[in-house]
């Protein structure tokens, strides 16, 4: 691995910031102390967590700083909001969801399944989107909740959750967003909404792993998943990580002033990327809502080849990318975003995802323009399914093994 | 990232045999439908030696499966085809110097695309008896069907019936809810109901200390006894009974297991051949521990003696 190398792949985590990673220095040594305890040197580190948590408060735009729940991580705070609202309204026996959460929502539902929960996942259609007919007639007495990601990992597809939180308002229902990708990178005003959960996760934005944080709007029926002290006031026991809630503090303010430069300079160098690469490859598409999605992330289908042998060879290249291929993920199916959207398979193995950050420059992009072609083609010079003119598929010499 | 053995990484990255061979006598196309890959081969056979000549492959697929291919084509290069067709996946999986056990499929499929191919030679039509599934046991890469099967041949109803059998669930023991899940579907199809020991079954454990290894049914075992008394050479013949008893399903392995010496309540014993090393050890141990306590009535240990000691105490 190339010291050098070029970072795409942000929506499976960022860097540490290096003014978050100073913040959180001093709560390793000097600034030891148990924040629940009376002493000065508690007593400092609780009012330096108690900052944290406006900071994220502001990020997100939540009226009051009490909603802000520091949790360990995205997954966690995704499965103490589904969790905690079966727990609190044992009559109601549904769940809302899409096909195309992340797993961390997914594998708690199938849970819930198994225990004799209904699970409604939503289909999208082939550019991943909802249908809100659909949604609205699926609101009854009977839902507890309502999850939907605000922006999919995969293609950085938006989903209107806005929009689907007041018509779960309207027909009483509670609604929880994953919001991890969506958070720091588009604009969050939770105030002005009527959603009721939000998880979000510290190492997308630039903070360390193992911290993140659930908003749980005041008044909404909640019952802890970890009890035990008083931390987070009772609703997730446990000494606080008072240096990542630290470093999640200032990672939030600087995503908060970034959250411009996010959606100007970011998208910018996504585009230009995502240009770059149509145009200088055949055979290959976007996939996704092109036209609203996340500002840093690029999702290219390269269609006859399979994506975990593309990012070995741009591995190879000091490139860092993802696939939504079988393969690199240890399943043997391809991507289920791939799947809900209908791409075939011969392209669902083979695409791949950029996804960038505040951090990455115009050269790296232009690097990797330049870089992708000749692992393309020469990952097609191995595919049975292409000749040395182009696909295969519309000739008698197509091929079309048996499938075990 | 998968950790990928070199040998791995130097075949994905300079892959030999790439491409459909000119004037191809014989022409495999596979695919795995769960996972996507496919493959075509393509060889020249020698119509009078049957020797392959030449083999090119292309592959639409992962890292390992671009290797697998590569390895495929070099391997039965120069063989005759029923000398080509003695080349199992394991041997492919050798030659990379391993796969992680998710891609042990990848070899599975060069292997299919060899017998199609000499099929397609021969004029037969192939037909693919591999069942895919998902991976249940990392540990010795063992898929759902195989444990499916396996369970409904021999009616199984444990996880440890399911490890024995299939060695499913012997090593790290993470797969274990997902075995119970088979389980309990496979046993509510036969009418019956699965039920879960409360204590976790006794895999694969090395019985060092008597008080490790005594399970339930070793307990039980050794209570229903009626402590008959035997000679030195009685208790002897009878250990060996017990150890014959176990050895067909040893040899079937590839393995054997040898009386050294008894010493009051301890047998030991020398496991050689495939048993060394072998994660199931501690398990056929125990299983022979069984054995041995129900033949003489009363409890023993067995112990495995190591090649260093049977050296050192000059046996």
């Amino acid at each position: 691995m190339t010291v050098s190398g070029i970072y795409f792949d942000n929506n499976a985590t960022t860097k540490v910031a290096p003014e978050v990673l100073e913040s959180m220095l001093p709560f390793f040594t000097e600034q030891f102390g148990n924040p629940s305890s009376i002493h000065q040197f508690g007593n400092q580190v609780g009012r330096k967590i108690n900052s944290a948590r406006c900071q994220v408060q502001n990020l997100i735009g939540a009226e009051f700083d009490s909603e802000v729940i520091f949790t360990s991580c995205g997954t966690e705070s995704n499965a103490t909001a589904i969790l905690s609202s079966v727990k609190a309204q044992p009559q109601r026996k549904t769940i809302i969801t899409t096909a195309v959460e992340h797993p961390a929502i997914l594998a708690v539902c199938d849970q819930l399944d198994k225990e004799g929960y209904t699970v409604i996942r939503l289909d999208v259609d082939e550019k991943g989107r909802l249908d809100l007919d659909t949604y609205k007639r699926q609101l009854n007495d009977d839902v507890a909740l309502v999850t939907i990601m605000w922006a999919n990992n995969e293609t950085g597809t938006i989903f209107p959750v806005v929009e689907m939180a007041e018509l779960a308002s309207k027909a009483g229902v509670m609604f929880h967003t994953d919001a991890v990708q969506a958070v720091g990178k588009v604009p969050v005003d939770l105030r002005t909404t009527k959603i009721d959960m939000l998880s979000l996760s510290g190492h997308k934005l630039h903070a360390p792993k193992g911290i993140g944080a659930l908003y749980l709007r005041r008044g909404t029926r909640f019952r802890p998943m970890m009890r035990g002290g008083h931390q987070e006031r009772g609703r997730r026991a446990g000494t606080e990580n008072t240096a990542s809630i630290v470093g999640l503090g200032v990672a939030a303010e600087l995503a908060q002033k970034r959250i411009v430069a996010e959606n100007t300079t970011v998208r910018g160098l996504r585009d230009r990327l995502e240009n770059g690469i149509l145009s200088a490859n055949s055979h290959c598409y976007v996939t996704g809502d092109l036209s609203n999605r996340l500002p840093n992330t690029c999702n290219v289908a390269f269609e006859y080849i399979e994506g975990e042998a593309i990012l070995m060879m741009l591995n190879k290249k000091g490139i860092a990318a993802s696939s939504g291929s079988a393969c690199t993920s240890g399943s043997l199916e391809p991507s289920h975003v791939m799947r809900a959207m209908g791409i075939p398979f011969t392209a669902a193995h083979g695409s791949i995802r950029f996804s960038l950050s505040y951090y990455n420059t115009q050269d790296e992009i232009d690097r990797v323009v330049s870089a992708v072609p000749e692992v393309i083609s020469r990952l097609r010079q191995l595919s049975p399914y292409w000749s040395k003119e182009g696909p295969l598929k519309e000739n008698a010499q197509a091929f079309s093994p048996t499938y075990a | 990232m998968w950790d990928y053995s070199e040998t791995v990484k130097e075949h994905f990255y300079n892959p030999r045999n790439v491409g459909a061979v000119e004037d191809a006598n014989a022409i495999g196309d596979v695919g795995s439908l769960s996972c996507g890959d496919a493959l075509r081969l393509t060889l020249k056979v020698n119509p009078e030696t049957e020797v392959i000549e030449e083999a090119g492959f292309q592959t639409f697929g992962c890292g390992s499966a671009i290797a697998s291919s590569s390895a495929l084509t070099e391997m039965i290069k120069g063989k005759k085809l029923d000398e080509a067709l003695e080349v199992s996946n394991q041997d492919i999986a050798d030659y990379l110097e391993g796969l992680p056990p998710e891609k042990m499929h990848c070899s599975v499929m060069g292997r299919e695309a060899l017998q199609a191919a000499v099929a397609n030679y021969r004029g037969e039509v192939w037909k693919d008896d591999h069942e895919e599934g998902a991976l249940i046991c990392k540990c010795f890469a063992i898929e759902e069907p195989l444990i499916v099967d396996t369970i409904k041949a021999n009616k199984l109803s444990s996880v440890q019936d399911v490890a024995n059998y299939t060695k499913a669930g012997a090593g790290c023991s993470a797969c274990h809810e997902k075995i119970e899940e088979i389980l309990d579907r496979e046993l509510k199809a036969r009418g019956e109901i699965f039920v879960p020991n409360a204590v976790r079954p006794d895999l694969a454990k090395e019985p060092r200390t008597v008080d490790a290894s005594i399970t339930s049914e070793m307990l039980a075992a050794s209570k229903k006894a009626t402590k008959p008394k035997f000679t030195l050479v009685q208790r002897i013949q009878k250990i060996e009974k017990a150890i014959a008893e176990v050895r067909p399903t040893l040899q079937a392995d590839r393995g054997d297991v040898k009386l050294i010496d008894v010493q009051d309540k301890t047998v030991f014993v020398s496991l050689t051949g495939a048993c060394v090393g072998c994660q199931m050890a501690g398990l056929t141990l125990n299983g022979l521990q069984q054995k041995i306590m129900e033949e003489l009535g009363e409890f023993v240990q067995v112990v495995p003696l190591s090649k260093r000691q049977l050296e050192e105490a000059g046996l």
